[in-house]
């Protein structure tokens, strides 16, 4: 697994190509991870699967997460690994919510984006919250406003399913994908269930006594 | 609520035009026209023409099969008897676990995911309290960690009993089945002695194990494993010699290794692909850098090869079981931290500070700082990942599994496209997926 300077080194030279890629890196509990734009999640993931000495070739898992009330409030995290060294690396895409209400408070700490405020030897734990602002862009689907980033399914085949899941919970647009439909909850359900403002519980239970309470229930 | 998928999907892959183009025929094509002019040569005089709208079947496979282990719907285009297209469609057991984890405290989050993967409960219980103690930074005892990998290699061959089992089954080899299920009766009755539970025991605890293992454990364990050893080569003489499970499993299914990678794939069907990927050996996680064991694999990576690779696997497990059992450091078996571990029962009626951190524990939980951990172990279908997100609340804010299943899944339309649909029942019985971890 890369340290704290390694990550450093990742960032510099990732941002040389591909200025303004990587936004901040994050060493925490033995675990490093890249802070990415959304837009450039292509650009990061092939110059870190091709460029020799880093080859994380192997992808293995790809998952949203919700950072519900904080901002930017979604991220897409890429497992990636490299199997002969067996180093992991997590890439996380932070990605504003398109739409929120403009009065949200941000809580991002202004000097977040210093790439060196991050120092193993401080024992400051950086904490997931603090991300940078990054500018998402978005798309309209069924009069809802959803965030969009770039589908890894060409360079990594591995992210379709896992893709569609992030899609079916959380409600980000993967665009490019080639197959984007609800996978786990039924296809004409509404709503994104794994964002932290969706309530748990509130399906009906059909029964034939409640036929006639849940009007259009087979629609 | 009721489905539209049905219209809406068969409507969908006619108006894509995917029909006949997807797939290509690895051995011989068998097109309809070499279908009837083979029929002509064989029934003289009569003269055969087939409508072209019959070229191309699109049939269900499930989600009540008997054959698709759990409620999966594949969605197969069939030319004949060839599969041309193959979509699996998941989500009927979906229960929302993921969600429902994000409302309970940490501690309590431990029965939810067990019944995920439902014949792997003791890896996904390691994943997630793994996960957990790493967020935390919690030292786990080094008996404790000797008495997990003790579980999680019986449940490792209680996996591997019952996909044999159901796997031979399904190729029409009925008696393994019950030989199988005997020998994994006994695995259970292991667990049941130490647990006090058969499946879903809720054994692992954040910074250990829940209790010691009882008098006469040993005993019995070892007892089970020499019952197991004989079982297991009984099933490889039943099924080695078998005329009809041999043609059926050789040379069917085969995905190249370099795709099987490119598709995230790991596990029993990497290994028999030959590449020798273990978590257990590359990660080296808990007691397993201590313990000796080979890891098996397979040449071609076909069925046969599958069923070998698990085969030789249960071996494995058998050998690190009797290393465990004959090494089994003395000591404390959970972690003496009372801001995460429950304090032993006995000191709730003379400590105080015991008390208060048992009512702590018990009605709050325990707060961990913001972060977040992967957490990934070898469990018997592979890599099992689990993702913790901490806010600094008692309760975690987000609980991913990578869970192995959902991950091959997406390799059978490889395996499948070109072959015959009566392979497909046998690459799938390979896969060994569990719809419970599929679907969460």
């Amino acid at each position: 697994m890369p340290d704290a300077p390694g990550l450093e080194l990742i960032l510099a030279e990732i941002n040389r190509e591909h200025p303004g890629a990587v936004l901040d890196t994050s060493y925490d509990r033995e675990q490093a991870a890249l802070i990415i734009d959304p837009s450039k999640v292509i650009e990061v993931l092939t110059w870190l699967k091709q460029t020799p000495g880093q080859e994380y070739t192997f992808l293995s898992s790809v998952h949203g997460a919700d950072h519900f009330p904080l901002t930017p409030r979604f991220a897409v995290h890429y497992e990636l690994l490299n199997r002969e060294r067996y180093e992991r690396l997590r890439v996380k895409a932070v990605i504003p919510d398109p739409g929120a209400a403009p009065t949200e408070v941000s809580v991002v700490a202004p000097g977040s984006s210093d790439a060196g405020a991050v120092d193993s030897d401080s024992g400051e734990r950086g904490s997931s919250m603090e991300m940078p602002e990054t500018e998402g862009r978005s798309t309209v689907l069924d009069g809802e406003t959803l965030p969009v980033v770039p589908s890894v399914v060409e360079l990594f085949p591995t992210a379709d399913f896992q893709e569609r899941e992030v899609h079916d919970f959380f409600g980000i647009v993967f665009e490019g994908h080639p197959d984007l439909r609800r996978i786990l909850m039924p296809e004409d359900y509404v709503g994104w269930p794994q964002r932290r403002d969706f309530p748990v519980g509130g399906e009906p239970v059909i029964f034939t006594r409640d036929e006639v309470t849940n009007p259009g229930w087979w629609q | 609520m009721a489905r539209v998928e049905d219209t809406l999907h068969d409507r969908e892959i006619r108006q894509a035009g995917a029909i006949g183009e997807a797939g290509t025929l690895r051995d011989e094509e068998i097109t309809v026209s070499d279908f009837t002019t083979e029929l002509a040569e064989r029934i003289p005089g009569v003269e055969f023409e087939l409508e072209p709208e019959q070229e191309m079947l699109t049939v269900n496979m499930g989600p009540h099969h008997p054959a698709t282990h759990g409620v999966l719907r594949l969605v197969v285009d069939l030319e004949g008897e060839v599969v041309k297209d193959l979509k699996p469609v998941i989500g009927y057991v979906h229960t929302g676990i993921e969600k429902s984890c994000e409302t309970m405290q940490y501690w309590k989050v431990i029965p939810f995911v067990e019944r995920m993967d439902y014949l792997s409960y003791f890896f996904n219980m390691q994943a997630y309290v793994g996960a957990v103690e790493k967020l935390i930074g919690l030292e786990v005892p080094r008996r404790a960690q000797w008495l997990r990998v003790l579980h999680m290699e019986l449940n490792r061959i209680h996996s591997h009993l019952v996909w044999l089992g159901t796997s031979a089954l399904d190729l029409g080899a009925m008696g393994v089945y019950f030989y199988c299920f005997r020998d994994r009766d006994r695995v259970l009755d292991t667990f049941e002695m130490s647990t006090g539970q058969r499946m879903h025991t809720r054994y692992f605890q954040i910074g250990g194990v829940a209790e010691d293992i009882p008098a006469g454990f040993e005993q019995k364990v070892r007892k089970t494993i020499e019952q197991l050893k004989t079982g297991i080569g009984q099933y490889e003489a039943l099924l080695d010699k078998n005329e009809i499970f041999l043609i059926r499993t050789k040379d069917v299914g085969v995905v190249s290794r370099e795709r099987l990678v490119e598709l995230g794939v790991t596990g029993p069907l990497l290994r028999a692909a030959g590449d020798p990927w273990d978590l257990r050996k590359e990660g080296g996680y808990l007691a397993y850098p201590e313990l000796e064991f080979d890891v098996p694999v397979g040449t071609v990576g076909d069925g046969y090869d599958r069923y070998r690779v698990r085969l030789t696997e249960m071996r494995e497990s058998i050998k690190i079981i009797e290393q465990i059992l004959d090494g089994l450091p003395e000591g404390p078996w959970i972690a003496d931290d009372r801001k995460y571990a429950l304090p032993p029962r006995a000191e709730l009626s003379t400590s105080m500070e015991s008390l208060i951190h048992h009512f702590k524990l018990v009605t709050e939980g325990f707060r961990v700082e913001p972060g977040e951990v992967y957490n990934p172990i070898e469990s018997p279908r592979g890599e099992l990942g689990c993702f913790v997100m901490a806010d600094g609340s008692s309760k975690p804010a987000r609980v991913h599994f990578r869970e192995p299943s959902f991950v091959n899944l997406q390799a059978l339309a490889d395996m499948t496209i070109g072959e015959y649909v009566a392979d497909l029942i046998q690459t799938l019985a390979m896969l060994d997926p569990i719809l419970g971890g599929i679907d969460r």
